[in-house]
């Protein structure tokens, strides 16, 4: 073996300080190549680096060709140290080589060669897409409780990365080298896979050294420096790496990132906390503190919060106080967080979120070169494009998709994703055929060029469109703040077939209902909800949150509904009722469909107070309040009931001084018509409340409005129990001559609206003369033919989606 | 025992303070009885070098401590903010205690605080018998603060009316009180500073002026940051309120008095305890000193008109009147609230019957 130098650097992904020390390391050792921890698949597009539009923060994106779900990122801030070893690299034309394990063999499925290895793939599962998967245990906190340290960051920070590097540029990494080694040496448990990607790493070092490279700085996590500085045999490594399944056909490319992203924890964050903070740290030079202060005064100025270099000044000095107080080296985020706190921001947490989010995170966004290779959500689109047959073409062109055909239904489902993430390919259009069945669905379809910018924008939401347009309603959702655009949302993503992202959307609506104090909006919300949740049960999505929540929303348009109802105007009056039937019906549905789903625990579940006396508790409770544990009085029949309460407690808010201290007639009227139909009320109560309303207190307008409520959507009502309609008949007999001319507009819209027999037939009864006999026997038309009637039945009952019991027929009658 | 039935704080922990003293080996600032570190270690407790334990006297996040006794140590004025029971007089009493051992320089604010309570008054007899002197002068505590170099405090400072307010800006900036009767002036010496509390809610009443403001730095005091450690802190108190009010310990008090601190901490959080469903807020404050008063008066009411159990039923109407501040908005939320929370949760159906029947 040829005897190359090797210099290991050792670093922390994403450390500022890491990185100064990097920079320092290669630019007085001067190495003639460059192996950086990294997926090989980059050596092809690292050149990418020096172009000037290539800015970080920036990732290197790798994913299987034929599975762009499958993928993984290593992103890179300015701050990175694999960063500036590339940039360093780049910049004095020296070859780079990315050593880690390729991101091929990630992808692979897992071989199932023993157990160890399937719980390394189990864990690997779990982690999510990650690139430089983190070590078991972290080394760091094991190192930082030694010193004797609670929070491995600051700990670090404080050794590491607040330390300016000295004259010997090596020696801390020496130093991190030798603690590291101590900590191995313990054993940390390192999985299969570090073993496997340090074997592949020593690998690369030969490979360098083979080369001709004769200093060769490797720049890797600092966890595996003591892996690479003693080289077992080669037939050791080769034997290790034998066992790699079959590597997946990859492609990597560049994407643009933001800080935002590298800050979060999960998904395709880097668990970052503070990147912004962290770019200052590397970017400025000497007194980053009262630098980084002024930066918040400035923002905060931005913002109209009055602040003066006085402030500034303060701040700085309470930070560093603190630092001393706390015992260490230098004021940190904490710190100075503390001081703009205290100082800046005069205490207030609100103030303090903009310094948080505006300069620890900060909305950095990367940028990538045009030349750098296509994303993998184009991929996929192309992907779908060619197996769905639905080719991109700029003139426009009309399509009908018939829902219930596999085909169809993804194409459906592909353009409504699309449409989620903004590329308007398809529109929907009012259908060519003439059938308008709910499974058929039609689309103009119109490919324009800038939705290829429009794709590579939606990149940073997924790697293929269903993930992309699942996190993009999910991230629209957050952002969202009318409830109506929510429920929009809702039905867009049922549309989209995006289940995946459905209970996040879900969650958010809740939240923005619990919060929402407009009944009017919660009550136009719920109907919408409700089909929703319909809708849903056919294409079979899981809709135990939807009925959670749209449970959760008829509860409060209950609550809110008899005082939301009072002193509306006569058009606020008429928009009202509207929602009151449609939440009528969609409460009907809701409780059809799932009777207790507001409540997990089900009818039997017997709850005891909680704690000492748990067992004996409901018996105990019981007979102390003389009630017994579920004949609850206040539940008597689920949200029916409670509907139904509400409706009472409408109709029973008469105006006793002015309208505008009850509510309107038209609601009350509408109250108690639904309360009949459900069966709630008799019609003896109906008749009596008609009469009340009726009566000579009232004023004749709230009256004729009472009467419009309670007829409007069938007036055969007063065909049937001609009581009513003698009442009415009375009523509109003895009002006074201008009074009529007040209440007959209404009166006429009101009975304009019925149906046209029953209004001939009212007008034939009154025609007739003296009305309020009671009813006459209902005489039978005639001789029923039960043959008819009998084959009626079955559909009858399909309708009602009942199942009854047909009355058996004795046998041979019907041959 | 002593019959004076509160003692100030440097003499109910005299003890503590003096084994810290005596073990403190970082350097002070002048005329500081204890340097920083031990200051923060008194308020927050622990455990001497000796083993000699020091009890916490404020029971919340370290970060509030440090940064209070940081700002004092840097010369700047300290003013503590936080909702009513947030334990702001308390923490500056002790921090007052425990730098200057002396925590009696105090100026209580109210509406009519007048100008010589901040700054100086006359004894009116020597004026007229002997014409203007020093002797005549009667120094405000604050005043005296500043000859003595200690810490002077000032209470409620946003009911002090606007123009009294704004005679601290020179005794701040300047660290002088001048006195034009005399022609002489009484300069601070050093380890003078004020700590001053306010109230969040109160910002309104007389706002500081932006010039006195920034005098100050501010240090938040939050509300109890855990259920447990809320559930904690009104346990205590309502021991030793019922101890003074002579109630006996009622059983099924634990179970109550968790109820509502989660129903306080649920309504001021706006969000149940569980995360899962968000509740709106009502307008009242609903900080813990209210929870203490609202458990107490359910002890009285369950002693006295009861059946000697702490029951739902004792401490709904409390909280009925500690949330339904505003009798349309809140009632609303506070009925929503019963409807979509109280009612679902197990083992709570006493509570939720106690509570509509408490009025919703």
């Amino acid at each position: 073996m040829s005897a190359g130098e090797v210099a290991l650097l050792g670093i922390r992904h994403h450390g500022p300080g890491s990185a100064r020390a990097v920079a320092a390391a290669l630019a007085r050792w001067r190495p003639d190549a460059v192996l950086i921890e990294g997926p090989p698949e980059a050596d092809g597009i690292v050149h990418l680096a020096a172009e000037k539009d290539l800015v970080p923060p920036v990732a290197l994106l790798a994913h299987a060709v034929d599975d762009p779900a499958k993928a993984a990122f290593w992103p890179y801030a300015e701050f990175s140290p694999e960063w500036v070893a590339i940039r360093h690299a780049v910049a004095h034309d020296l070859p780079v080589r990315f050593i880690d394990l390729p991101a091929g063999y990630g992808f692979a499925p897992a071989p199932d060669v023993d157990v160890d290895d399937a719980a390394d793939a189990a864990a690997e599962d779990g982690a999510g897409h990650d690139g430089p998967a983190a070590p078991p245990a972290d080394p760091v906190a094991l190192l930082a409780e030694a010193a004797g340290h609670d929070d491995p960051e600051r700990w670090w920070e404080d050794v590491v990365e607040h330390r300016a590097p000295g004259t010997d540029a090596l020696a801390p990494f020496a130093a991190v080298a030798e603690a590291m080694g101590a900590l191995r040496a313990e054993g940390l448990g390192e999985s299969r896979r570090d073993l496997l990607r340090e074997a592949y790493m020593r690998q690369q070092i030969r490979a360098a050294r083979r080369a001709g490279h004769e200093r060769i700085a490797v720049v890797c996590g600092a966890f595996h420096v003591p892996a690479l500085e003693t080289m077992p045999t080669v037939a050791h490594d080769r034997a290790l790496l034998a066992g790699l399944p079959k590597k997946v056909r990859t492609d990597i490319t560049w994407v643009p990132w933001t800080h935002r992203r590298l800050s979060q924890a999960t998904g395709y964050g880097a668990g970052v906390e503070s990147p912004g903070w962290y770019h200052h740290l590397f970017t400025t030079d000497g007194d980053p503190v009262p630098r980084w202060l002024t930066r918040a005064a400035d923002l905060l100025r931005a913002e109209d919060h009055p602040v003066s270099s006085a402030h500034v000044i303060e701040a700085v000095r309470l930070a560093e106080t603190l630092a001393v107080m706390r015992g260490r080296p230098l004021a940190g985020l904490t710190e100075t967080l503390d001081a703009v706190r205290a100082v800046l921001c005069e205490g207030s947490d609100v103030a303090l979120e903009l310094v948080r989010d505006r300069l620890v995170v900060g909305d950095q966004l990367g940028e990538v070169p045009d030349t750098a290779p296509a994303v993998p959500l184009q991929r996929d689109l192309a992907r779908l494009q060619r197996s769905l047959r639905l080719k991109p073409e700029a003139a426009p062109k009309e399509v009908d998709l018939d829902l219930r055909k596999e085909n169809d239904a993804a194409r459906s489902r592909l353009l409504h994703r699309l449409r989620l993430l903004g590329v308007d390919w398809g529109v929907p259009a009012r259908s060519t055929v003439t059938s308008t069945g709910t499974f058929r669905e039609s689309w103009r379809l119109c490919w324009q060029p800038e939705f290829a910018v429009r794709i590579a924008e939606a990149a940073q939401w997924g790697t293929t469109v269903e993930e992309a347009a699942g996190n993009k309603a999910v991230g629209t959702a957050r952002a969202a703040v009318e409830l109506a655009e929510l429920t929009g949302l809702v039905e867009s993503c049922l549309l989209a077939g995006l289940s995946g992202a459905l209970p996040a959307v879900m969650r958010v609506l809740a939240d923005c209902a619990a919060l929402d104090t407009d009944v009017a909006h919660l009550a136009g919300a719920l109907p919408a909800l409700v089909r929703a949740l319909r809708y849903g049960d056919v294409r079979g999505t899981d809709h135990g949150a939807l009925a959670e929540a749209a449970a959760g929303l008829a509860e409060r348009v209950c609550v809110g509904l008899p005082s939301a109802c009072v002193g509306l105007d006569a058009e606020g009056a008429t928009a009202m009722r509207a929602r009151l039937d449609e939440v009528h019906g969609a409460i009907g549905l809701l409780t059809s469909a799932a009777p207790r789903a507001w409540s997990p625990d089900g009818p039997d579940h017997r709850d005891g107070p909680d704690g000492q006396n748990g067992q004996d508790g409901p018996d105990h409770q019981a007979g102390q309040h003389g009630q017994a544990d579920r004949d609850d009085p206040y539940d008597p029949d689920g949200l029916t009931g409670r509907w139904a309460a509400a409706l009472r407690s409408l109709a029973a808010r008469e105006p006793s001084g002015g309208p505008a201290t009850g509510a309107p007639g038209l609601l009350r009227g509408r109250a108690v018509r639904l309360l009949l139909d459900e069966g709630r009320l008799d019609s003896e109560e109906a008749g009596r409340r008609l009469r009340l309303v009726l009566s000579v207190a009232s004023a004749p307008a709230d009256a004729a409005g009472w009467v419009e409520g309670f007829l409007t959507g069938g007036g055969a009502l007063l065909l049937h129990d001609p009581r009513l309609l003698a009442l009415l008949d009375e009523w509109l007999t003895g009002v006074s001559g201008e009074v009529f001319t007040d209440v007959l507009p209404l009166l006429r819209r009101t009975f304009a609206a019925l149906e046209a027999g029953v209004r001939t037939t009212i007008g034939g009864r009154v025609a007739a003369g003296p009305l309020g006999e009671p009813p006459a026997d209902l005489a039978p038309a005639g001789e029923l033919d039960r043959d008819r009637a009998d084959a009626a039945v079955p559909v009858v009952a399909l309708l009602l989606g009942v199942r009854p019991r047909i009355p058996r027929q004795p046998a041979g009658r019907d041959t | 025992m002593t019959d004076v039935l509160r003692q100030h704080a440097e003499d109910a922990f005299a003890g503590e303070l003096a084994a810290l003293a005596a073990q403190d080996d970082r350097p002070r600032p002048e005329r500081w009885k204890l340097s920083p570190w031990a200051v923060a270690t008194y308020l927050l407790g622990g455990e001497l070098p000796d083993g000699t334990p020091v009890s916490p006297k404020y029971i919340g996040p370290r970060r509030v401590v440090e940064v209070a006794v940081t700002t004092l140590a840097t010369d700047r004025a300290l003013l503590l903010l936080g909702v009513p029971g947030t334990a702001k007089t308390w923490v500056s009493e002790h921090l007052a205690a425990a730098i200057s051992g002396d925590s009696t320089m105090l100026v209580q604010g109210t509406a009519g605080t007048p100008e010589e309570a901040v700054r100086y008054g006359w004894n009116y007899a020597r004026l007229l018998t002997d014409g203007p002197s020093r002797d005549a002068l009667v120094p405000s505590p604050l005043m005296r603060a500043m000859a003595d170099g200690k810490i002077a405090r000032v209470e409620e400072l946003t009911r002090i009316p606007a123009d009294v307010q704004d005679s601290l800006i020179t005794i701040l900036s300047e660290k002088t009180l001048p006195v034009p009767e005399l022609g002489s002036e009484t300069q601070a010496v050093r380890g003078f500073n004020v700590i001053a509390t306010a109230n969040d809610r109160d910002r309104g009443v007389n706002e500081l002026s932006s010039a006195l403001r920034r005098r100050f730095n501010t240090v938040v005091l939050p509300l109890p940051g855990s259920l447990e450690e809320e559930v904690d802190i009104v346990t205590r108190r309502v021991n030793q309120l019922g101890r003074s009010l002579e109630l006996p310990e009622l059983p099924g008090g634990a179970e109550e008095i968790r109820r509502v601190v989660t129903v306080f901490r649920e309504l001021r959080a706006g969000i149940t305890a569980d995360g899962r469903t968000k509740v709106k807020t009502p307008s009242g404050t609903l900080s813990t000193a209210e929870a203490i008063s609202v458990v107490t008066n359910g002890l009285a009411l369950a002693t006295h008109f009861g059946d000697g159990v702490l029951r739902a039923g004792d401490v709904t109407t409390g909280i009925v009147g500690a949330v339904v501040r505003d009798p349309v908005a809140d009632r609303a939320v506070w009925r929503e609230y019963v409807e979509g929370v109280v009612r679902e949760r197990d083992g709570w159906k006493d509570f939720y019957r106690a509570a509509r029947e408490a009025g919703a």
